[in-house]
């Protein structure tokens, strides 16, 4: 079935009906959720009771707001805390990663590669209880050794950035490398010609090349470490990231202050997504021009 | 020449993968094997040998669970390629210009927001005071309300919506490159849709096919939120005992055989998929 080869039209209307069904189910929840976050009831359910924005700015209880819920705000700040860290920390190591397999050959690259991609394939809880489990026996290894304590390596935010940093790598690597293979290298060598040093050359052409890439991989990275519950379940500790706190709040029943705090994490997430991908696809036109 | 320098250069970029992959994965998972196959024989005290692996042969309940949590995300993964294809092949090929990034825009939005937000979506919807058991006895078509969460259908709605999108996007991008003077030769040459479909379209879609598969059967697989939330109490998936194992009952021997059989299951079906489509890891995971 391609445009210019003629299809029945019954089959052609079935087909967009499809099309269109489709696009309903995927718009369904994110509408009900962000709809049911106006809703003047104390249950994000059915009947409508009217609109209000009580739960975003209301003061009183029940009816207490999203920027008036201290454990909701706190884990916000949590959540933006460990996103950072894990997005600059997975640049960082993703822009050297890209660096190696782009520029060198060595033995065992390809087995090297291999190794990066692994983080994709190992379900996000394992690779929590794994971490779990081997920075526990380190830190009772080294207690036992030195009688101190060490208290980042049982759970908490420490771990929950390093699990998180440990398969967000894996992503920052690749959209990193994907622009660095597109480099010219000849750019680099005229700047060397021209006196720069080996490092300056990279600085001042080879990384404001990259630039997109980083800066769409760390919006990424950002975002994947917001949302990420399943490693960062495993390896919580006594502060909680939100998707962690609003999972405790939705087992013990929800109110639709979950749905104001989804609306917003609906928006922000869509608006830093789609900025990303523009982004990259206005740099991209602008070099293709 | 400058050999010294760039050698250095290259130990530099060599550090914070090996620091990253050893520390962070392979050390781990070492770890993990070698607690699942530990006993403890005492307080602080603990022998070689392979009960916990025994434990989980013997209760059914436990392999049961593991068979269960398999087939599910098999079904899964199915219903996600069957419904997602045609969706794919829409956008590659019928569309064109601005329909079709903002078509393939849509399809990305969703997977932008948290997984918990999604599920709480279909809560509000199955619920029996939801959304869609409200639509049904307004519109008369049921006395009272309905429940529709809490059960096996219930979770394989969230798990499809989870993870459609993951098939749709490689789906699109080998889809894409298929030329459509390929399509065109074959309706010239006297094929019928069907057999284009299997003679062209799905051969030269297959890395898609397959990246796309492995990435929702992990996806299912090692989901939490979704059974926990969409499933209720009774539900029973792996991962939510792998937890219990590891948060609720502080038995890390026996989680660790849990969580190290469920990595086994999951590599041995990303091994068998790149296998049976003749691809590798480096290619189809590198598309992404």
């Amino acid at each position: 079935m391609i445009p210019t080869v003629p299809q029945p039209a019954f089959a052609k209307w079935c087909y967009r009906a499809y099309v269109a069904v489709f696009f309903i189910y995927l718009a369904l929840p994110l509408t009900v959720v962000c709809v049911f976050a106006f809703n003047n009831s104390v249950f994000p359910s059915m009947p409508w009771e009217g609109f209000t924005l009580a739960w975003f700015f209301g003061t009183e209880a029940p009816f207490i707001g999203v920027f008036h819920e201290r454990a909701i705000m706190r884990s916000i700040g949590t959540s933006a805390f460990v996103a950072i860290w894990v997005s600059g920390l997975a640049v960082a190591v993703g822009t050297c990663n890209a660096f190696l397999f782009v520029r060198h050959d060595f033995r065992g690259k390809a087995f090297l590669y291999m190794l990066m991609l692994l983080p994709l394939i190992i379900p996000g809880v394992i690779l929590g209880i794994s971490i779990l489990v081997f920075s526990s026996s380190l830190a009772n290894a080294l207690e036992d050794a030195t009688g101190m304590w060490f208290d980042g390596l049982r759970p908490g935010l420490i771990l929950v950035i390093l699990g998180q940093f440990s398969f967000i790598t894996t992503f920052a690597s690749l959209v990193i490398s994907a622009r660095l293979q597109k480099f010219d290298p000849s750019l680099e060598e005229a700047a060397l010609n021209l006196g720069a040093t080996k490092w300056g050359a990279i600085r001042q052409i080879t990384l404001p090349f990259l630039l997109p890439a980083i800066v769409a991989s760390a919006v990424v990275s950002i975002l994947m470490s917001f949302e990420n519950f399943n490693t960062t379940l495993m390896l919580v500790g006594s502060d909680s990231p939100l998707t962690i706190t609003m999972f405790d709040k939705l087992k013990q029943g929800s109110t639709p202050v979950l749905n104001a705090v989804s609306l917003l994490l609906i928006v922000v997430s869509a608006a830093l997504g789609l900025m990303s991908l523009l982004f990259q696809t206005k740099k991209n036109q602008r070099e293709s021009v | 020449m400058a050999s010294d320098t760039s050698r250095l250069g290259f130990y530099l970029l060599l550090a914070p993968i090996l620091l990253w992959l050893v520390v962070l994965i392979i050390l781990p998972h070492i770890g993990l094997f070698i607690v699942s196959i530990s006993e403890r024989v005492g307080p602080r005290a603990y022998e070689i040998g392979l009960d916990n692996y025994a434990t989980f042969f013997n209760e059914p309940l436990y392999w049961r669970t593991f068979a269960r949590t398999a087939i599910m995300s098999m079904i899964a993964t199915l219903l996600t390629l069957v419904l997602g294809f045609p969706i794919a092949y829409y956008i590659a090929k019928l569309t064109r210009g601005r329909t079709k990034t903002t078509l393939f825009l849509m399809c990305m939005i969703p997977f932008w927001v948290s997984e918990l937000v999604r599920t709480f979506g279909w809560m509000i919807l199955l619920r029996e005071t939801g959304v869609i058991s409200n639509t049904l006895q307004y519109l008369g078509l049921v006395a009272g309300p309905v429940e529709m969460l809490y059960n096996d259908a219930a979770i394989m709605v969230g798990l499809v919506y989870t993870s459609i999108l993951f098939m749709v996007v490689p789906l699109v991008t080998t889809l894409d490159s298929l030329d459509d003077s390929l399509i065109e030769a074959g309706y010239d040459l006297g094929g019928t849709n069907v057999s284009i479909m299997r003679e062209i379209v799905i051969p030269h879609a297959m890395p898609g096919i397959v990246s796309g598969c492995i990435v929702v059967f992990m996806l299912s697989l090692g989901n939490y939120l979704t059974p926990i939330l969409l499933g209720g109490k009774d539900s029973l998936w792996f991962t939510g005992m792998i937890y219990t194992q590891f948060i609720t009952r502080f038995n890390w021997e026996l989680g660790s055989a849990f969580g190290f059989l469920l990595l086994v299951l999951s590599s041995l079906v990303v091994f068998a998929g790149l296998k049976l489509s003749r691809q590798s890891l480096t290619e189809t995971m590198g598309r992404t």
